[in-house]
């Protein structure tokens, strides 16, 4: 089975009268997901499910589920999940590792879950250099619990715990945990990627895959951001909201890959591709 | 600390010698041993935070886990200590934590977790006095903590209290055993005098036999999806789970309970005590018992579930109980709910690190005793004699007559 991003684009779907150019990958569970309308979880999770088709992961793949929206992911995929406490899924993936060196282990978090409740545990995971894929997936707000601020919601964003626009002044600054993370030997590979539209998401996929593949090369700790949308908790369409984050969010949060340290040849210092994102 | 030399004997001499050494009996620090006892009890994975005192435990995993090939990971915290044991016993693997007092308090969320999602995992307190950051000397004052609470929800873990190193030693394969068994956290507690104390031990070890388990996770090649999980949004279903969870926690009350009875057999009085508190409580008896006081020991092994049936079967032949804590009392609200007012219930403990001496402890006895004499004499209520701990006497000395009213006349 090929896989490419493209191939949902509209040429390839009319060249598919004649040839499969696309099929559900089996590891992605047929079912209707709890997610809101427009939400970007089924994306990613989509993109997942790909990429560890393609390079043949999900058989020996142990997965931690975290809390949020991103709860319920283990009725999507089909792989071994296991249910971590709130920000714990770096150390519950930590122990996973540490006593099945060769199974693939990924975590999912979203950002209340990974920025805020469990930063310990994704800096140490990171500094360890623990041989983990993380998808953080970035939508800036506490979906799940209906749309209260995290700590990535951008400056004057209004949310029920910030009725009147996130104030720096009382309420802080949107933290760029990726860029944090990138800054420790122990992370081989650190990416922002984004859902916004097809060519960010084909994008993202490559993201997805490199994160992958560090693990399955014996690399060091690999975390992909994504950010992604939430039209409830945002007061959005979808349409609106997918504009905005192409707009005030990448804005705020640089695309690109933060640090590849995977590939010493290309890599550049990590302090310089930390503060240099890619576009 | 003891020689590794004389550790290693156990390991990797013939049977013949193997056996000597098992016989041997060698010097070792609490902490040392409990961490010796659980490596020789098959755990694949110890995961730590440094934490006094129980300190030792984990400088003795960091040193000995690598050399048997086995994973030791120093944690950022406690919480990722306990979540780490999470994961790795989510697949399987035969996994333990320790820490003391304020770090097991963090370490209650994950418990509930590993409760609800019924993973095993052992977890060891070398309890010091609370609350808060409180001081490092030894104290019983997490028993609440161990059998009522920890984490959130309507769930136990089976509590083993040894009360001494040999016998912190042996109950480690215990714990790994009934953990699996029964799925689930089994908590070891110890005090810091137990942690810190030398003590000659045989180097007598068991390792429990491997189950396969049907729910571990290990890839899910060749078989459907697993899922280790605790949520369940549907209250019908999770019902059902929390049922069979209670329907487990009967069996293991009827099946693993356990305690200890000394000089019980013509006893009037007994002191129930666990953990440190019962040696002193050995050393009071025997002083009680050259004064002509037929005194005996009830020792609970396992906190939870509690002796309450065996304890409620001696209370019908027993004048009064004294229960000796390191608290302000907690145990003493198991026994008198065993007891349930047939003979009075009576306190002495002391808090803050200190521990009680067997001649404070000889001082209650003779005090519950007088109370029950003149009990038996009036069946009016006498308020001059009731006592609270701290108004007694200086040094601590309480009587807690819980079932003064309903004394024998």
């Amino acid at each position: 089975m090929t896989l490419h991003a493209r191939s949902s684009s509209v040429e390839t779907q009319r060249a598919a009268a004649a040839r499969l150019v696309y099929r559900k990958p089996d590891v992605l569970i047929d079912r209707a997901t709890h997610y809101c309308p427009g939400c970007g979880h089924g994306v990613i999770h989509r993109l997942l499910a790909e990429v560890m088709t393609d390079l043949d992961l999900p058989a020996h793949t142990i997965a931690v589920a975290p809390v949020g929206c991103a709860v319920f992911i283990y009725d999507y995929l089909d792989v071994d999940f296991v249910e971590a406490p709130h920000g714990r899924a770096p150390a519950v993936a930590t122990g996973i590792r540490r006593v099945r060196p060769e199974a693939f282990v990924l975590t999912y978090q979203g950002d209340g879950d990974l920025a805020a409740i469990g930063t310990a545990e994704i800096v140490h995971a990171a500094a360890r250099g623990e041989r983990i894929t993380a998808i953080f997936v970035n939508n800036g707000i506490y979906g799940m619990t209906g749309g209260q601020m995290a700590p990535t919601t951008l400056l004057g964003q209004r949310t029920t715990s910030s009725p009147s626009g996130r104030d720096a002044e009382l309420m802080g600054y949107p933290i760029r945990i990726t860029e944090m993370l990138a800054q420790l030997p122990g992370v081989t590979y650190a990416a922002r990627g984004s859902v916004a539209d097809a060519g960010s998401i084909g994008r993202l996929k490559v993201m997805i895959r490199r994160a992958c593949q560090v693990q399955i090369e014996g690399g060091g700790f690999a975390i992909v951001e994504v950010l992604s949308n939430c039209p409830v908790g945002w007061g959005m369409t979808p349409q609106e909201s997918l504009e905005h984050l192409k707009g005030s969010v990448a804005e705020a949060y640089p695309l690109g890959v933060i640090v590849d340290r995977s590939a010493p040849s290309t890599a550049r210092p990590a302090a310089a591709a930390a503060t240099n994102p890619e576009a | 600390m003891a020689p590794r030399q004389e550790i290693e004997i156990g390991l990797r001499r013939t049977e013949a010698e193997l056996e000597a050494g098992r016989r041997a009996r060698v010097l070792m620090k609490g902490n040392e041993a409990i961490a010796e006892a659980a490596i020789q009890a098959g755990c694949d994975a110890y995961f730590g935070y440094p934490i006094t005192p129980q300190a030792e435990l984990l400088e003795w995993m960091a040193r000995r886990m690598p050399e048997v090939g086995r994973v030791f990971v120093q944690a950022e915290s406690e919480l990722g200590a306990i979540n780490m044991a999470l994961g790795a016993a989510a697949t399987g693997a035969r996994v333990m934590v320790s820490s003391s007092s304020p770090g097991i308090s963090l370490m209650a969320e994950a418990m509930s977790y590993m409760a609800g999602s019924g993973t095993p995992m052992v977890l060891v307190n070398v309890m010091r006095a609370g609350p808060g950051l409180g001081g490092i000397g030894p104290s019983q004052s997490d028993y609440f903590q161990a059998t009522k609470g920890h984490g959130h929800g309507d769930y136990r873990v089976p509590v083993l209290a040894p009360a001494s190193i040999g016998e912190a030693m042996k109950l480690m394969a215990t714990a790994f055993e009934l953990a699996e068994r029964y799925r689930t956290p089994v908590m070891l507690v110890a005090d810091g005098i137990l942690g810190q104390a030398m003590e000659p031990v045989e180097l007598r070890f068991r390792t429990p036999e491997r189950q396969a388990f049907d729910w571990a996770l290990t890839g899910a090649a060749g078989r459907p999806a697993r899922i280790v999980k605790s949520l369940d949004l549907d209250p019908e279903v999770l019902e059902r789970r929390n049922l069979a969870l209670q329907q487990k926690y009967r069996e293991i009350a009827r099946h693993e309970t356990r305690w200890e009875g000394w000089q019980l057999a013509d006893a009037e009085f007994a002191i129930v005590a666990y953990g440190t508190a019962a040696r002193v409580a050995r050393s009071a008896i025997a002083r009680a018992r050259e004064k002509g006081m037929k005194v005996g020991l009830f020792r609970p092994i396992t906190l939870w579930p509690f002796p309450e049936r065996e304890l409620a079967r001696m209370s019908r032949q027993l004048h009064g109980i004294l229960t000796v804590e390191l608290s302000s009392g907690q145990m003493i609200e198991d026994v008198r709910l065993a007891v349930e007012g047939r003979c009075p219930v009576a306190f002495h403990g002391r808090m803050g690190g200190l521990v009680p001496t067997p001649d404070e402890v000889l001082g209650a006895l003779k005090a519950l005793r007088g109370r029950v004499e003149r009990t038996r004499t009036t069946t009016s209520h006498d308020p001059a004699t009731e006592h609270h701990p701290g108004d007694a006497s200086a040094n601590g000395t309480g009587v807690r007559t819980g079932a003064r009213r309903r004394g024998r006349g």
